[in-house]
């Protein structure tokens, strides 16, 4: 199957991982293992003497590429000062754009995550944002030139699923840049239906290190994302009011 | 001099650099970063870099997220 390709680069898996909300490293271990992923996400927060165990040594050993994210910023100056500090911390110039409107929503600030694409651009960052699903900004985010646009299917973390698929396929039918699905996946039917609309990946992070196993719903998320991407690409039958029989009504044995 | 790192006070020997701030806050050697007063500060300047009264160092790594 072809692979996914952002800004010019090869990726593995269609299936990109966060790792907030894991228990434990060694749960977060299994469940990247499980789910295949070949890029997933880190935040970058003030340095934890008392940490013990990097994330950053979990994706090493797992032989991950790691996306640092802005979350947990307000502002453009907050975003972009800290994509620079990812940058020069983690050595890669790809960076998760997330500029937060509230804390209580979590839903990214438009007026804002623009203005912090374009500066972030213009630096030379490969800018993957996080949007919401409005065809129109995902658009003017792509004109800026990020290399994906990553439109949430409903508020992170809360398991809500895609509530307006008809935004995403206007989305990905404007798009050339890969879209990516990001937030709001609970479980696997929702990564399915991401990618069965189009969708060339999802990012997902609670609905796996917060399920009950998290490594086998990572697994199940991998099978989700790949069967969805092969109905996608077979392409579905049409919706029809009433039956249409599989079976022959010509030849039957008559009374 | 005091200079404020990651958000608390800290008491530093005149002409403490960036270096020494980190190795202050962190033992570990890579994944780190570092911005003086809201600017971030080349990892390869860190020694060259200075601190002076009241400075404000953020040292950031990478933690779970996202």
């Amino acid at each position: 199957m072809e692979k996914l390709v952002i800004a010019g680069e090869e990726l593995d898996s269609r299936l990109i991982m966060g790792t907030g909300g894991a228990p434990s490293m060694q749960v977060l271990r299994e469940a990247l293992t499980a789910s295949g992923t070949a890029l997933t996400t880190v935040a970058m927060r003030r340095v934890d003497p008392s940490a013990r165990g990097s994330v950053l040594d979990v994706l090493a050993e797992c032989g991950i590429r790691v996306l640092p994210n802005t979350a947990g910023c307000f502002t453009a100056g907050e975003a972009v000062l800290t994509a620079k500090l990812a940058r020069e911390a983690l050595g890669t110039n790809w960076v998760k754009l997330e500029v937060i409107a509230d804390e209580h929503t979590l839903l990214p600030d438009p007026i804002e995550l623009v203005e912090a694409a374009e500066q972030l651009v213009g630096d030379g960052f490969t800018v993957l944002p996080y949007t919401s699903d409005d065809p129109v900004l995902a658009h003017r985010l792509e004109q800026i030139g990020c290399a994906a646009v990553m439109p949430l299917g409903s508020p992170i973390g809360s398991g809500l699923g895609i509530r307006n698929p008809h935004n995403i396929e206007l989305i990905v039918e404007r798009a050339n840049v890969p879209v990516i699905l990001d937030a709001g996946l609970g479980t696997a039917s929702d990564a399915a239906l991401a990618m069965e609309l189009g969708c060339d990946a999802v990012l997902l992070a609670t609905a796996v290190t917060r399920a009950r196993h998290p490594a086998r719903m990572a697994s199940a998320m991998r099978h989700a994302v790949e069967g969805g991407r092969l109905a996608r690409l077979a392409g579905r039958i049409p919706k029809r009011r009433y039956a249409q029989a599989s079976s022959p009504f010509e030849g039957l044995a008559t009374s | 001099m005091k200079v404020i790192v990651n958000g608390e006070p800290r008491e530093l020997p005149e002409g403490a650099s960036v270096a020494d701030a980190v190795a202050a806050v962190t033992a570990a050697a890579a994944g780190l970063a570092a911005a003086l007063n809201d600017e971030v500060v080349r990892r390869s300047a860190w020694e060259a870099t200075l601190l002076n009264e009241a400075d404000r160092l953020e040292v950031l790594t990478a933690v779970q997220g996202g």
